[in-house]
């Protein structure tokens, strides 16, 4: 459904629906006007058009990097509706896939930690396995070399002629890919029709826990544990080992705004500026308070809202929160970088709306 | 996916194995579409996959054209964010040496 360009000169929303319509007001108690206004006749009775327009979205839309390592994100999106952004948060915790541990096989178990614990546990140490090499496997298909890796571990704790224990922790680095698939295939019925070495030519891409130091069991002297790991790929809605990021959130960006002068020698502007340390400053030319930006702020804010309780303060200050500002934050688990997690989770949602469209 | 028809101008849709992931996006883009009188949508039960998908057109379009340009509006939406997040990534790359390749 194309539509023109909005026109220059065209109706604009008064600055008081504005506000109500871009910010979420914090008070004291509660927050007001926290609802998105969506509908495209809202407010059509005034001439202003508040229905898509792919355009305007394209002009708006950012995104800004704030922070990028290996494992965490964070970036500011800028000009998306809260159904967007939520629909990629839910999308990353849920829906993106990686390689956990799924089924164990245990040999021999001498240690104090039950079968069922250990496996439990083993299920949730994240896997440096790229999931694009292979395929979800589905409940009565038989493993094989698409959609299962295979992971050993065989540890006996002995004591050393010194006296020290050899093993007596048992680490997630003990955990040994196995390229030509399971070595007990009557047992597991995982049979490899052919290896996956050729999958991970250079050594240091090979399937291993994403951390060496994860503590799996302690054993005592004469202890072992033998079992044999198969994992395969899913995703968080089934079990949250699956989930690539230990969590992702976002919140909405502060901004103090003064409604009013205040000079920063009166009484208001002194509580101020000594309750909100580096929020509120004197502006050398006016002698007025000025609101620096809320963001690197965020402890004095809530201090802010206790003064809010006040209603002069109600008439002088307004703290307020953008809601399509969004301060998005992604912790990776480390299967993969966090940046390559949110193109997957886009990818995600137009797979879906794809999906839908051709179906209907 | 089963729709109750083709030429309704309101009509639920019901989409299996989805959740307010799409509902809620589709739900704001129907929102945003002039010629869409109502929409919204219902889990009936949150242990079954199915979102309910409530349509009312004023007339000028379907139910049907109205959620397949709601489905193609999000496709574009989130083509544009994947290449906006890539340029992104790269200009943080850029200014930023030390950041993992």
């Amino acid at each position: 459904m194309g539509k023109e360009k909005k026109k220059d000169g065209e109706a604009k929303l008064p600055k008081h629906l504005e506000i109500r319509r871009d910010y979420v007001t914090c008070g004291d108690k509660l927050n007001y006007n926290v609802n998105t206004v969506t509908s495209a006749n809202t407010f059509a009775a005034m001439g202003v058009d508040n229905s898509w327009d792919l355009g305007e979205f394209k002009d708006n839309f950012q995104i800004v990097i704030n922070k990028l390592t290996e494992e965490v994100m964070e970036f500011d999106m800028i000009g998306v509706d809260p159904a967007i952004a939520n629909a990629l948060r839910r999308i990353l915790i849920a829906e993106v896939p990686t390689v956990a541990i799924e089924h164990v096989f245990i040999v021999n178990n001498t240690s104090i930690i039950q079968d069922e614990v250990l496996a439990h546990r083993l299920g949730l140490v994240p896997l440096l396995v790229p999931p694009h090499l292979f395929e979800p496997k589905v409940a009565e298909e038989a493993p094989s070399e698409k959609n299962t890796v295979v992971f050993k571990l065989d540890v006996t704790c002995r004591r050393k002629p010194d006296g020290s224990l050899e093993n007596d922790k048992v680490l997630s680095e003990s955990l040994t890919w196995l390229p030509t698939g399971s070595e007990l295939p009557d047992e597991t019925t995982c049979r490899f029709a052919a290896g996956q070495a050729h999958l991970f030519p250079d050594t240091a891409s090979r399937p291993r826990a994403v951390h060496t130091d994860i503590l799996l069991a302690k054993l005592r002297p004469g202890q072992t544990i033998q079992l044999e790991a198969h994992a395969t790929k899913g995703i968080g809605k089934e079990h949250a080992k699956w989930s690539p990021v230990a969590t992702a959130w976002y919140r909405l960006q502060p901004e103090v705004h003064m409604l009013q002068d205040v000079r920063a020698d009166s009484d208001m502007g002194q509580e101020l500026i000594t309750t909100c340390p580096g929020l509120f400053e004197a502006d050398p030319a006016s002698g007025n308070l000025r609101a620096n930006s809320a963001r690197g702020h965020e402890m004095v804010l809530e201090r802010l809202r206790r003064l809010l309780e006040q209603e002069r303060y109600q008439a002088a200050v307004a703290y307020r929160k953008r809601k399509d500002h969004f301060i998005f934050t992604i912790e990776s688990s480390g299967v993969l970088p966090p940046e390559e997690l949110l193109a997957q989770a886009l990818e995600a949602l137009q797979d879906k709306a794809r999906g839908l469209a051709e179906k209907l | 996916m089963d729709a109750e028809a083709t030429d309704f101008f309101a009509a639920t849709f019901s989409i299996e194995e989805e959740d307010h992931t799409l509902a809620n996006s589709l739900r704001f883009f129907l929102n945003k579409n002039p010629h869409v009188a109502f929409c919204g949508y219902s889990m009936p039960h949150p242990s079954e996959e199915l979102v309910n998908l409530r349509v009312q057109t004023t007339g000028q379009v379907t139910a049907m054209q109205a959620v397949k340009a709601a489905c193609e509006d999000l496709t574009q939406v989130c083509g544009h964010m994947r290449s906006t997040l890539g340029e992104a990534v790269a200009r943080y790359k850029r200014e930023h040496p030390e950041a993992p390749k």
